[in-house]
C-alpha cells in the first residue's frame, strides 16, 4: 500500500482537527464540496462539517481580517490563501492585527490562527499565481512562518500550530501535493533519512552520515527534490558527501540543532525557490555566520531564483526558477547563483 | 428626531441633548458626558506641557456617541474601537484613571504602557490605529457570538474616513451574506485628519451599506433620549436570530483638531460647530446639575492627574 499523498495527508489533518476540537474552523475562496478547494485540501470538510467551513467571497482582506476576529472570540480559526500571490490583499490583518493583537495590548494574548498558503512555480501558471512570498512576511514579530515538506506529518504539525497561541502562516509548494509522505528509513536505493533535534525540528537526509560532509545544504518544502537530485549526482560524480536539511519552521528559524552539523560541514548552502533581496536564504545565513564566524571553511552560499517574474512556459520557466543544476553547481565550488 | 435617509445632511440645528421641554436628563450621563470631555481636554493640557508622549485624537465633540450607545449594550457584546477611542472606553467602563495611567506609560495603565492612546484591549473592548482594520475583525467577532448562541453583538466604531478602505465593502458584503450579529457606528464628522469630506467622498455611507442590503440609519440628533428611543428596537433586533448587520451613522462635529495642531479647517467652521455643540445649552438649561457634576468631575480628573504624575513608569513583562 502507498504512503499518503501530501494532500491527502493535509486532508486528513484538517479532518482530525474538525472532528477533535470545536473551536476548529475554516474560511477561504471555493471550499465547499464537491470542489472541495482549489487544491482539495478541504474535500470532504463542508459535507461533515457545514457550520465551521465558510466558503467566503474572493475578499482575502475581509476574511483574513474576520479569523483575526474569531480568534480574538476563543476560535481556532485556518484560512485558506488560495494561491500564496494573493497574500498582499491579507497582509495588513495579518501584520497589524493577528501579529500585534498577540503582544501590543501590554500583556500575551494568544491568538490561534493558521493562515495556509499555496505557493510555488513548476506548474505553469505563470507571474501571478507561482510566486514564493515568504520573504515578504518573514521577520514580524509573534507571526511564525512554516513550511510543508514530504517529512514532517501534517497531521501533527496542524495540531501543534493551531495551539501555538501566535499566527502561523504554512506555506504549500503546490508540486508537492501529489506527492507521497516519506517514512523515516530509507528514501531510496541511495539516501536515508530520520528527524533530528529535540522536537524534531528536521529532517536529515545523506546516504551514510558521514562524520565531516562535503556540504550540507538547507532545503526547505519542494526544493529538497532539486537538492537531493544534485546532490546524487555530485556523489556519483564527484564523490561529494552532501548532508540535506529539510526544517518545518522557517522563522523564527531553529539553528541550535543543527549547529554542531553545519560547523563540521565543509560548504553549507541554503536554498529555496524564492528570489533574493531580504530573502528567508540570506536570514538564514546570517544568523549562521553569527554563531559560526571563525569555523567556517566558505562562504555561505544562498540560492535562489533568478530575480524575475515567472514566465509560463516551461521551458522559459525553467532559466527563471532555482534548478537542481544550480545546486550541483555550488555544490562543487565552481559557481554560486545569486 | 431625525432619522435621516438620503443625501448628507447638515448638523442638526436643535438644541442639544435636552431643553427645558424635556426632563432633566440622568445624573448619570452629565457626568459621562463631562469626563470625557474633562478627560480630552486633560490630555491637551498634559501635551501642551510636555507631560505626554506621541500623539492622541480627542473626541470633542463627539462624547455623546458613546454616551447614548452605552446602555444599549451588554456585558456579552464586543466593541472595537478606533484612533479616536477615549470616548468609546469611558462610556464603557467609566475607568479614567486605567486610561491616563496608560497614556502617560505609568503603572496601572490599562495596557502597561505598550498600547498607548489607540491600542486597548480589555473585557469585550479592543482598539487599534489601523483605519477600517477592525470592521473584518468584528464581523468575525460576530460570527463566533452567532454560532456560540446567547444575545452578543459585535460593534465597531468607525469614522467616516474610513469608508475609503476596501475592507470596510468587503465586510458589508459577508455581513449582509452571513446574517451577522454586527453594528458599525459610523462618526461622521466631515472630516478626515485634514481633509473635508467633499473631497473623498461621493455619494453616501447609507447608500453604500444599502447597496449590500445592510440597514443604515442616519442620525443627526445629539440627544440621549431620542438617540436611544430610535436605536434600541434596531439594536434588540441584532439580537434576534438570524440578525441583520446595521450600519448607524452619526452626523456629528470633532471640534478639536486630529491629533494636537493639525486642523486646517477655517475658525468661522470651527466656530460654527461649537455653536452646535452639547455643553452650552446643556449648562444653561440645567445649570445648577452641570455645575454640581462638573465640579466632581473636575476633583476627580485633577485627582487622577496629580496622582498619575506620581506614579512609577510602567513595567512590560512581555519585553524582549
Amino acid at each position: 500500500m502507498h504512503a499518503e499523498r501530501i494532500v491527502e495527508n493535509l486532508n486528513r489533518a484538517h479532518h482530525e482537527l474538525f472532528g477533535r476540537d470545536p473551536a476548529v474552523c475554516l474560511i477561504g475562496e471555493d471550499l465547499l464540496d464537491p470542489y472541495g478547494g482549489a487544491f482539495k485540501v478541504s474535500r470532504g470538510l463542508s459535507t461533515l462539517f457545514p457550520e465551521r467551513v465558510l466558503s467566503a467571497p474572493i475578499s482575502e482582506c475581509a476574511f483574513t481580517g474576520m479569523a483575526c476576529g474569531m480568534a480574538l472570540a476563543g476560535e481556532k480559526p485556518i484560512v485558506e490563501i488560495m494561491f500564496g500571490d494573493f497574500i498582499g490583499y491579507a497582509f495588513d490583518p495579518l501584520w497589524n492585527l493577528a501579529a500585534k493583537s498577540v503582544s501590543m495590548y501590554g500583556r500575551r494574548v494568544p491568538v490561534h490562527l493558521l493562515v495556509r498558503c499555496t505557493v510555488g512555480g513548476n506548474r505553469g501558471f505563470g507571474a501571478t499565481h507561482s510566486q514564493s512570498p515568504q520573504k515578504h512576511l518573514l521577520g514580524i514579530p509573534d507571526l511564525d512562518l512554516f513550511e510543508v515538506n514530504p517529512f514532517h506529518d501534517n497531521v501533527e504539525l496542524l495540531a501543534e500550530l493551531v495551539e501555538r497561541g501566535n499566527p502561523v502562516l504554512l506555506f504549500e509548494n503546490k508540486t508537492l501535493y501529489s506527492r507521497h509522505c516519506l517514512r523515516e528509513g530509507d528514501l531510496d536505493d541511495l539516501f536515508a533519512w530520520r528527524f533530528i533535534g529535540p522536537r524534531r525540528e528536521f529532517a536529515k537526509i545523506c546516504i551514510e552520515e558521514p562524520e565531516t560532509p562535503d556540504a550540507v545544504v538547507i532545503a526547505p518544502g519542494s526544493v529538497v527534490f532539486p537538492a537531493l537530485e544534485a546532490a546524487r549526482r555530485a556523489f556519483f560524480d564527484r564523490e561529494i558527501e552532501t548532508v540535506v536539511l529539510t526544517p518545518s519552521q522557517l522563522h523564527p528559524f531553529p539553528l541550535t540543532p543543527i549547529l554542531d552539523e553545519l560547523a563540521r560541514a565543509k560548504r553549507i548552502l541554503v536554498v529555496e525557490e524564492g528570489i533574493a533581496g531580504g530573502s528567508w536564504a540570506e536570514s538564514v545565513a546570517t544568523a549562521i555566520y553569527s554563531r559560526l564566524w571563525g569555523r567556517l571553511e566558505n562562504p555561505v552560499a544562498c540560492l535562489h531564483s533568478k530575480s524575475s517574474i515567472i514566465p509560463c512556459a516551461r521551458h522559459l520557466e525553467e532559466r527563471v526558477l532555482l534548478q537542481s543544476g544550480h545546486i550541483f553547481e555550488a555544490l562543487i565550488g565552481e559557481s554560486v547563483r545569486a | 428626531m431625525r432619522v435621516l435617509r438620503g443625501a448628507a445632511q447638515r448638523l442638526s440645528a436643535d438644541p442639544p441633548i435636552a431643553t427645558e421641554a424635556t426632563p432633566a436628563p440622568a445624573e448619570a450621563d452629565i457626568e459621562a458626558l463631562f469626563l470625557i470631555r474633562g478627560f480630552e481636554r486633560l490630555l491637551l493640557d498634559l501635551f501642551s506641557q510636555g507631560a505626554l508622549n506621541g500623539t492622541t485624537h480627542t473626541c470633542l465633540g463627539q462624547e455623546y456617541i458613546p454616551v447614548a450607545l452605552s446602555p444599549l449594550f451588554e456585558a456579552s457584546d464586543f466593541i472595537f474601537s478606533n484612533h479616536r477611542g477615549h470616548g468609546h472606553y469611558l462610556a464603557r467602563f467609566g475607568d479614567a484613571e486605567g486610561l491616563l495611567l496608560e497614556i502617560m506609560g505609568r503603572e496601572g495603565g490599562v495596557c502597561n504602557g505598550v498600547g498607548g492612546s489607540q491600542h486597548l484591549f480589555r473585557d469585550g473592548f479592543l482598539s487599534t490605529g489601523v483605519l477600517g482594520e477592525s470592521v473584518p475583525a468584528a464581523a468575525g467577532m460576530a460570527w463566533s457570538l452567532k454560532r456560540r448562541g446567547g444575545r452578543g453583538i459585535a460593534v465597531a466604531y468607525v469614522g467616516d474616513g474610513s469608508w475609503g478602505e476596501g475592507s470596510i465593502y468587503e465586510t458589508l458584503n459577508i455581513a449582509s451574506l452571513w446574517q451577522l450579529p454586527l453594528l458599525i457606528v459610523v462618526e461622521n464628522n466631515a472630516v478626515a485628519q485634514s481633509s473635508c469630506a467633499e473631497r473623498y467622498r461621493a455619494g453616501t455611507i447609507g447608500d453604500r451599506a444599502r447597496a449590500f442590503g445592510v440597514r443604515a440609519l442616519s442620525i443627526a440628533s445629539s440627544k440621549l433620549d431620542e438617540i436611544r428611543n430610535c436605536l434600541a428596537p434596531e439594536i434588540a433586533a441584532l439580537r434576534t436570530r438570524p440578525p441583520r448587520p446595521l450600519v448607524v451613522e452619526f452626523v456629528t462635529r470633532r471640534l478639536g483638531p486630529h491629533s494636537k495642531s493639525d486642523d486646517p479647517r477655517p475658525p468661522q467652521l470651527v466656530a460654527e460647530l461649537w455653536r452646535s455643540d452639547w455643553e452650552a445649552p446643556l449648562r444653561q438649561h440645567h445649570p445648577a446639575l452641570c455645575e454640581r457634576v462638573a465640579a466632581r468631575v473636575g476633583a476627580r480628573l485633577e485627582a487622577l492627574r496629580a496622582n498619575a504624575l506620581q506614579k512609577p513608569f510602567s513595567e512590560w513583562a512581555d519585553a524582549r
